[in-house]
């Protein structure tokens, strides 16, 4: 028995049939075509599939696609804007906030979330605030300093 | 080296298509027809398969075959073949087949492969294969199962004993009986789970009409894949095309050729359609390879002085159920070799027990054999410091081996390219301020609180490495490198490259060097590398090899180019080919710096040939392979600063300072976020990280909920410092400094521990240091 979801993901209207179990992260995978949001675990530890709903940071493995019915997605697709890098994204370029890429989106968005809810964050602040997304490659630090020179840029 | 651009820390240029999402990696891929692939794995760690029923699971939505390992031998399909076989230590290997045909030897060994429409309903099917299973005793540990009464995992493998390799140096045995002092430990180097965010994944495209197969696949090295994709898949090498796109990190678990590789292949054959298969995390926990699981007996011997005469070691190393692709050369080759560390250690003896258990296969993770020798040697000698209470710098410094340019000889017969030891301990002691944390770590025990400072030194091998060596110490391919550079008429440049990058940044390094040496814009060059149709040949990227070894020969069709412009240049202005000159991007008449054509004036000339050398091939094109004569050993000093909680166990890290020489620089951002990830890693090792297996073989760190991988906020800001001495193994000077990190964090962060704990009567605790085992390492010292 399949459902019909209607949502927008990235600013466009999307609608179409899942079967109930099928979690957001394949929809947008595998339905959708949107490979950037990646799957690094099935438990919600490593934060790869992280992408924004309704303003808020989700990991997109733990939700249904049936959930995110009438919900408003922004995946890492939809965040450069007119051939332009949003700010965060710019920052872990500069700053060399990532090495594989894999956790990155995830990271990305997360910190999208983390900046609107704290604009100016501490070290300590930026810390906690990505607890939830898990990286193997850069040992955080420039993950961080990415982090601080986008709360910097996107004051300004 | 004309050009700014080598030795600046530019940003990479891999990174615009991953902070978009514009990156593929293996999962991402879809082919026309495409279906899914799902793996019933083994819940028993030792079990005979009595019967395998799949009618059910055939039936179910779908389903488009299941197949067994029996079909898949029957196939043709052989043996997944061990490719690092370690001589001369009486070696068995027992066959390791992709799909368990009548007994299963770790929880996740496969049983049965379920092909279906999508993933959801693989994943269902798989459940509801029926096999019939009867328990086996099991074996966990690696002593243990040497032991008599032990479980047999291999019918010819008495006391589970794949080999018994040894490295002698000197008269270790005289050297113990003339010493004033020996030290002892046991050291458990644990079990850990590489946990490479990107889990491992296959797709698989045969063409029954051509017989070729084209696999996308996480490996980091795309043409080992290929070679021993020939061997267990009966495909020939030429037939076989292997893509590493984008790989989101390996830190050696992709490394190894894999069962599934060989089992989408087979299932691809079996239903004519491109056949794809994605790891879940707790799929990669039990069927992606472990790291390190030493159990070593350790001990030293030296002068009342601190003065270092012997080392003696015996080491149990857990190789889990099957030979995994580099297994063997690890705990040996990479590890027993590396025992004198940075000192003079004259007298040098290790025996290794390679062995199996009813555990995951073991294979590289980041450092590989190396972090393994290392913590014994920076452990030692800090028990040897404490039971002479000395200072574990002075311990350190009295047995350095001196700065040297031309080669030092070490027991176990290798020999270091260059190094300048105390160089870094000196740069490390003066960032970390010592006297003054000495001072504080005073003060602060007055108040009852435990401050630690612990070191590490190290030096370690790779740029792996000279292939003459490779084929004497049985590993199963050379270790050279290739590379083409190739101009287009419009003057901009493609470089194919054998090595396999992953994260490491070589897209960036690389067109640095290409830039640097031949005046183009960095821009202008792009680096491809990850498929076997489109890259020269390569052994790919591990062991800190891909810059050491792929730049050499990068630098070695870089010279033909350059040489083959001067002929050009020669022509076109009408000299001779000695009279030219190169500096900057031009090449010109001797004296005459302003008669000169530009590489992209020779680039559009070579490629249209309209007026050009009689007899000269058109193009401006050059192939280039690289065998380096040595590896290289990169060295450096870490100091840890830990403040540990008596009443809680809980270590806090609260300074971290890295001195590291890698040899020359080309990008210091990248070479710095290298050893960022090393420290983390190591220091994963020493506080939280470990597999844990109980006495039936089930992994009890199976998920990511229970193994304790790092968070940022478990970490201080790394205070990082450079040395440069460069090596004279390859043409850049350039040492690896993707492993460094790892092997030094361990033993700096055990140390300091330690140190901390000192004044309490700890003198050992096994790792991870867990608040729950310092808490009762403290509590059994106040006891005792």
């Amino acid at each position: 028995m399949k459902h019909t979801v209607s949502l927008t993901v990235n600013g466009a209207k999307q609608t179409a049939e899942v079967e109930p179990r099928l979690l957001l992260v394949h929809f947008l995978r595998e339905q959708l075509g949107l490979t950037g949001t990646n799957v690094g675990c099935d438990t919600s530890q490593c934060g790869a599939c992280t992408v924004i709903i309704d303003g808020q940071a989700v990991k997109s493995c733990t939700m249904l696609a049936v959930q995110a019915d009438g919900s408003d997605v922004t995946t890492i697709e939809g965040l450069a804007r007119d051939g332009k890098l949003h700010p965060i994204q710019q920052a872990f370029w500069d700053k060399h906030g990532l090495q594989c890429g894999f956790c990155t989106p995830g990271m990305i968005l997360t910190t999208v979330d983390l900046l609107k809810r704290n604009p100016r964050p501490t070290e300590a602040e930026i810390r906690h605030g990505i607890d939830g997304n898990l990286c193997r490659c850069t040992g955080y630090q420039n993950i961080v300093s990415a982090v601080q020179e986008a709360a910097i840029r996107m004051k300004a | 080296m004309a050009s700014r651009i080598f030795g600046s820390g530019i940003k990479r240029r891999e990174d615009p298509r991953l902070v978009t999402g514009q990156a593929r990696y293996t999962d991402d891929f879809v082919l026309p027809n495409m279906v899914h692939m799902a793996v019933v794995r083994s819940p028993y760690a030792h079990a005979k398969v009595k019967r395998i029923d799949t009618k059910k699971a055939a039936s179910m939505p779908g389903v488009i075959g299941v197949f067994t390992g029996q079909q898949m031998k029957d196939a043709g399909f052989g043996p997944i073949p061990c490719a690092w076989v370690v001589p001369g230590s009486d070696t068995k290997t027992p066959p390791y087949p992709a799909i368990a045909v009548d007994t299963v030897r770790y929880v996740g060994n496969a049983v049965a492969v379920v092909v279906a429409m999508d993933r959801y309903q693989a994943r269902d099917a798989a459940d509801a294969v029926d096999v019939d299973y009867d328990p086996l005793p099991v074996t966990v540990d690696a002593f243990k199962a040497t032991q008599k009464g032990a479980p047999r995992l291999h019918a010819d493998v008495p006391d589970n004993i794949c080999f018994h390799w040894h490295v002698t140096g000197g008269d270790v045995d005289a050297a113990f009986k003339s010493a004033d002092v020996v030290v002892k430990d046991r050291i458990i180097n644990q079990r850990l789970i590489p946990n490479a965010m990107e889990p491992r994944a296959a797709l698989a495209q045969y063409s029954s009409a051509s017989g070729e197969v084209t696999i996308w696949t996480t490996t980091q090295n795309p043409h080992i894949a290929r070679f021993l994709l020939s061997l267990d898949t009966g495909v020939p090498e030429h037939k076989i095309r292997v893509i590493a796109p984008e790989v989101g990190g390996g830190f050696g678990s992709k490394i190894p050729h894999y069962p599934e590789e060989a089992m989408v292949v087979f299932a691809s054959k079996a239903v004519n359609r491109p056949v794809k298969w994605t790891e879940s995390r707790s799929e990669n926990y039990r069927a992606t390879i472990h790291g390190r699981d030493h159990i070593q007996e350790v001990e030293l011997a030296a002068k009342k002085d601190g003065t270092i005469v012997g080392l003696r070691a015996k080491v149990w190393a857990n190789l889990g159920a099957y030979l995994s692709t580099a297994s063997t050369g690890i705990p040996t080759i990479l590890h027993g070799l590396m025992l004198s560390g940075v000192y003079k250690i004259p007298n040098i003896h290790e025996d290794v027990y390679g062995v199996f258990t009813n555990t995951t296969p073991v294979d590289a993770y980041r450092g590989a054999g190396r972090p393994e020798a290392t913590f014994i040697v920076e452990r030692m000698v800090d028990v040897l410091a404490h039971k002479l209470k000395m200072d574990p710098v002075e311990v350190r410094r009295k047995n350095m081996i001196p700065p040297f340019k031309d080669g030092y000889t070490v027991a176990t017969g290798l020999v270091y390219d260059t190094g300048n030891y105390e160089g870094v301990l000196n740069k490390a002691l003066q960032i970390a301020d010592y006297k003054s944390l000495r001072k504080r770590q005073a003060d602060m025990r007055a108040k009852g609180k435990h401050l630690g400072i612990g070191f590490c030194t190290y030096a370690e091998i790779c740029g792996l490495g000279p292939s003459q060596v490779a084929g004497a110490v049985g590993f199963g391919g050379g270790l050279w490198e290739s590379a083409i550079v190739r101009f287009h008429p419009s003057g901009k440049v493609n470089v194919m490259v054998g090595v396999s990058p992953h994260g490491q940044g070589e897209e960036t390094t690389f067109a640095q060097i290409v830039a640097s040496e031949l005046g183009v814009s960095v821009d202008d060059v792009e680096v491809l590398h990850g498929d076997t149709d489109q890259t020269p040949m390569g052994w790919g990227t591990y062991g800190s090899r891909t810059t050491a070894v792929g730049s050499g020969a990068l630098m070695g069709a870089i010279t033909k180019i350059k040489d083959k412009s001067k002929i050009v240049t020669a022509h076109l202005l009408e000299a001779s080919p000695e009279d030219i000159d190169y500096a900057d991007g031009k090449f010109f008449v001797k004296g005459s710096p302003d008669k000169f054509k530009t590489i992209q004036d020779v680039a559009l000339m070579a490629n249209v040939a309209w007026n050009y050398p009689k007899g000269l091939e058109p193009g401006l094109e050059a192939s280039a392979f690289f065998d380096p004569p040595n590896f290289v050993y990169p060295f450096g000093a870490h100091i840890a600063v830990v403040e540990v909680d008596a009443e809680t166990g809980e270590v806090k890290l609260e300074r971290y300072i890295a001195v590291d020489d890698c040899g020359k620089v080309i990008n210091p951002m990248i070479v710095e976020g290298q050893i960022h990830g090393g420290i983390a890693q190591g220091v994963g090792q020493a506080l939280w990280e470990g597999a844990v297996y109980d006495d039936d073989g089930q992994l009890l760190t199976g998920s990511m909920m229970d193994y304790a991988l790092p968070k940022a906020a478990y970490f201080p800001k790394f205070e990082l410092a450079m040395t440069e001495t460069p090596t004279t193994v390859n043409p850049l000077g350039v040492k690896g400094i993707g492993e460094t990190g790892t092997i030094a964090s361990t033993p700096a962060v055990y140390n300091a521990v330690i140190d901390a704990l000192a004044p309490l009567g700890v003198e050992r605790i096994n790792m991870p240091l867990t608040p729950e085992r310092v808490w009762r390492a403290i509590r059994d010292a106040k006891r005792s």
